[in-house]
This record gives C-alpha cells, structure tokens and sequence, in this order.
C-alpha cells in the first residue's frame, strides 16, 4: 500500500481519525505521518482544547475579556492558565474557584467529587468541612426554598462528609 | 534492582494469565496524586523539582511495598534506557523529554510503578495480566492510602485530588484494559465498535502508548471523566463496557471460523510460517504476524506455541529492546536483522 499523501513510498503508519463520530483512515509513509502528526499537534493540542473551554467569556469572533486573577501561593496567573492548560499548584483551584467550578462541569459533565478521601486530611482541608448538622439545616432550607439544584449539591456533600466520618474511627482503631 | 536486570525478563502483565486472557492483554490502573501546595511540576523550578522527588523518594524508600524496586533519574539515563522504559509501559514520552527533576520507580514484577514529576507530582500506576480491574485497583488504593500517611495529598472535598491538568481533577483516576481485537478487525466491525466507545466517553488507543494507533489489534480503552462518579462506578462502567467488546470479539472469532476456516487457518499458519523463516523483518509487519498468531494460539489451531512468548514479543521486538539485548546501538537496517534471528530462536525457527 502506497502513502495517500505522497503516493511515492510505501504506507507504514495507519492512522484513524473520529470527527464528529464520523471515522476516516488514512495511510502514510513515514516522512509524512511525522508531518501530519506535527500538524495535528498544533491543531489540537490538549492545552489549546481547554483554553476553548474556559473562554466562555469570550464572544463569537471577539477577544475574551481579560482576567486579571493570580494565584497568591505560585503567582500563576489566570491568563497562563487559559492559555496552556495547566494550573501551577493546589491552591490555584482556591484562586480560580469561580472560572473552574464551570470548567469542570464542562469537561467532566459534572463538578462533584464522588470518589475516595485521603486517609490523612490535610489540615488545611479538614476545617472547610463544615459539620454535618449545618449542612442538613442548609438542605432543609434549600428544600423549603424549592432550590433543588442546590439540595441536590447539599445532599451529596452530606453523603460525602458521612463517608468521612465513618473513615475517622477506623483510622483510630489501627493507631491502638 | 538495576535497570538492567529487567532486560531479560518482561513484566508481569505479559503473562497472558487471568481472566479471559484470550482477548484481554492487561488491566491498568493509574492514579494521579500531587502534594498539597507545592507547585506542579510545568511550574515548578529545577529545585523545587528536586526537593519534590527527594520527598516522595523518601517516602517511598520506607514503604514496604516498594522494597526490591528500581529508583532512576531520568536525567541520569541515555536515550536508548529512555525509550526502553517507554517501550515497556512504564513511562511517557513526555517524562522522558524533559529529564530534569523526574524519577521513576518500578516494581519487581513491573506491576507497581510511580512516575515523579510527570505532569503531576507523582502517577501511580499498577498494571496486571489479564481482565481485572477490581483487583487492580485494589492494588492501587492500597498504595495510594499507605503513601498519604506520610504525603500531604492535594485534595479539596468538594473537588477531590487536584492535578495539573483539570482533565484528571476528582478521583484523578484512569482505568484501561488492552485488548487484542483481530477478528473485529478482520471482520470490519471496529469502527463501530471504537465509535460505540466514544460515543460512550471512553478513549481508545494502540498498544505502543498515547497518541499511536492501534497496531497488531491491539486497542486499549480507558475512562475520560473523573468527576460525579466514584472510583467503584468508573471501575464497573469499564468492566460493563469491555464485557460486551469482549463478547463481540468471541462471536467475530468463531463466525470467522464457521464461514471459512481454511481460508482462516491458512492466514494464521502463514504468519506462523514467516515469523519462524524470515532473516529481515519490519517491526510494523512483525506486529501484523505477531497479532496473527497470537489469534491462532487462542483458538488452538497453532498447539506448540505459548501465548506468554508470543506477548514477550510484542514487547521484545522494539527498537530499544533489540539494542539493549544486544548491547550496542544498533541501525533501522541492523534492527530488522536483529528482530528477526530474535523472533526465529524464540519460535525455535
């Protein structure tokens, strides 16, 4: 089989491409398939991807309005976030709360955490879980307001700050 | 444990062991954990790189279950011991492109490994023969629990583990399973199978790591999102998945060989026939062959040939491999030279 870009060499690199759920295959030497792979790079980079997502102040055809945030524990800027997609330390997620809360609901079809917890909280971490009985108290508000979006962001904190505690006491039974 | 003593032995996943081991090459696990505050390794300087690593060195040299392992820098290595640890799973390209301030850590078995200042501080990974992810994350829990009791874990409630990358943010957790689909392939299916995937929100991709095609059937799959579910669901979700590919591929195989089994037998014996006799071979038609084969084994039709051999080869038969085995460096031309007398003394050729 010869390469479909240069028709001169025989096609070693096979490549699939899926665009919008459509599949085209393509065969190429090897030269070629270096160029096209560089050309890809630089049209979809990772980084290029998310900065798209979170311009979402920007306007059809306009320049995004520019953030003037900056992380205070590594100085990342948020304008270096939007541009390479990478944040700087743990403490940029604080600093950039407001943009990445929608961020993250974009790219992962929801913001909610639902996973596993460190079995030592970082002391940090630990005196922003607020106790138990004023998140119910919360929700219970929430519903009498008929907030339900937030009863049900409520509800899965309440399950999570559960899961915690019921963490806790095994972690003092190993230490006896 | 010396980088060079892994050179005669492959890891623990190409066993061709565990549960439908037929069509599923390995489980991986990979958990991605960064310490809190410190900044991440695309912000970090030299020596906040270095001070990372020596944390989490430290840690890991006092943790039981990494005795026995392998600690490299990846800047004291040359480019043929970086392209042989890329080619055995156990690291990327990109840790390998910029070495300064990176470690790895590898198990014995090659089951457990550690990547310290990838793209976060630390990328835990636990790959393992067969179809079991459960076990394997298991594996991988029980690592990443006995590590934060030392490690300040970057971690919010409401958000989970923070990573450099808001893709990974949450559980920070990717679970894949590598199949090897020939008949899927032969019978024109994995098109609809791969867009079935991603319609799915799973990824797929090839057997010689990220960004490459699928080559010799293989196609590894793995979860995208990592938040609004737990690492249990995400776990389950996969299984579900790969359960019913794996269903697809066994009903391509035997149609393959209800409708035309000469035809079939005759592929697979020819392979068979070229890997035993050739004295020069591309790595691109070896892994063609190799796939073949591997097939034929599955479906008993080729008896005296061991499927752990066959996936040794896959691995064996690589760029880096060839020349650590043979111990200099060794040219395009030489190496198809070399693959070939290697994969004859394997097949006893």
């Amino acid at each position: 089989m010869m390469c479909d870009i240069c028709g001169k060499k025989k096609a070693t690199v096979h490549l699939t491409e899926i665009v919008d759920e459509q599949m085209s295959e393509m065969h190429l030497c090897e030269e070629c398939a270096r160029q096209k792979s560089v050309q890809m790079e630089q049209q979809f980079g990772l980084a290029d991807l998310l900065a798209g997502l979170a311009d979402f102040g920007k306007t059809a055809g306009g320049e995004a309005e520019k953030v003037d945030l900056q992380c205070p524990n590594c100085g990342m800027a948020y304008e270096e976030f939007r541009k390479f997609g990478r944040l700087g330390c743990s403490e940029c997620y604080e600093a950039f709360k407001m943009y990445l809360t929608t961020l993250l609901k974009k790219i992962h079809g929801s913001n909610q955490h639902l996973g596993k917890t460190p079995v030592r909280m970082p002391q940090a971490e630990k005196k922003r879980i607020e106790s138990l009985q004023d998140l119910r108290n919360q929700l219970m508000q929430a519903i009498q307001m008929e907030d339900f979006e937030k009863a049900a962001q409520l509800r899965d904190r309440i399950r999570e700050v559960e899961k915690l505690e019921k963490k806790e006491p095994d972690k003092k039974e190993k230490k006896k | 444990m010396e980088l060079n003593d892994f050179i005669h032995s492959t890891g623990q996943w190409l066993m061709g062991t565990g549960a439908n081991a037929n069509i599923v090459m390995s489980s991986r696990i990979r958990l991605a954990r960064n310490l809190a505050k410190k900044p991440f390794p695309n912000k970090a300087r030299k020596k906040d790189l270095v001070d990372i690593m020596g944390m989490i060195q430290d840690t890991i040299a006092q943790n039981d279950y990494f005795k026995n392992s392998l600690f490299v820098k990846i800047s004291e290595l040359d480019n043929v011991d970086k392209q042989f640890l890329i080619e055995r799973h156990l690291m990327s390209h990109e840790h390998a492109a910029n070495p300064d301030g990176k470690g790895l850590v590898v198990s014995k078995e090659e089951i457990l490994s550690v990547m310290i200042n990838e793209e976060d501080h630390m990328r835990i990974q636990v790959l393992k023969s067969g179809f079991d992810l459960d076990e394997t994350w298991k594996i991988a829990d029980t690592i990443d629990d006995s590590l934060a009791q030392k490690l300040d874990f970057a971690y919010s409630s409401g958000w989970g583990y923070l990573t450099a990358c808001p893709t990974n943010t949450g559980t920070a957790m990717r679970g894949s399973v590598m199949l090897h689909l020939p008949a899927l392939v032969m019978t024109k299916q994995i098109s609809k199978v791969l867009n079935a995937i991603s319609k799915l929100n799973f990824a797929s991709r090839g057997f010689y790591g990220e960004g490459t095609q699928a080559s010799g059937n293989f196609y590894q799959i793995s979860n995208q999102v990592s938040m609004g579910h737990s690492e249990q669901d995400v776990i389950q979700n996969i299984h579900g998945l790969i359960c019913q590919v794996i269903e697809q591929e066994e009903q391509a195989r035997q149609a393959l060989i209800l409708q035309n089994r000469p035809v079939l037998e005759d592929k697979i014996f020819r392979s068979y026939g070229v890997l035993k006799n050739a004295h020069i071979i591309s790595s691109q038609e070896t892994v063609e062959l190799l796939s073949m084969v591997r097939v034929g084994i599955d479906l008993n039709i080729i008896k005296n040939v061991d499927r752990h051999a066959i996936n040794e080869l896959f691995l064996m038969i690589q760029p880096a491999h060839l020349q650590k085995l043979d111990g200099k460096k060794l040219s395009s031309a030489e190496r198809d030279t070399k693959r070939a007398s290697l994969i004859r003394e394997k097949l006893g050729g």
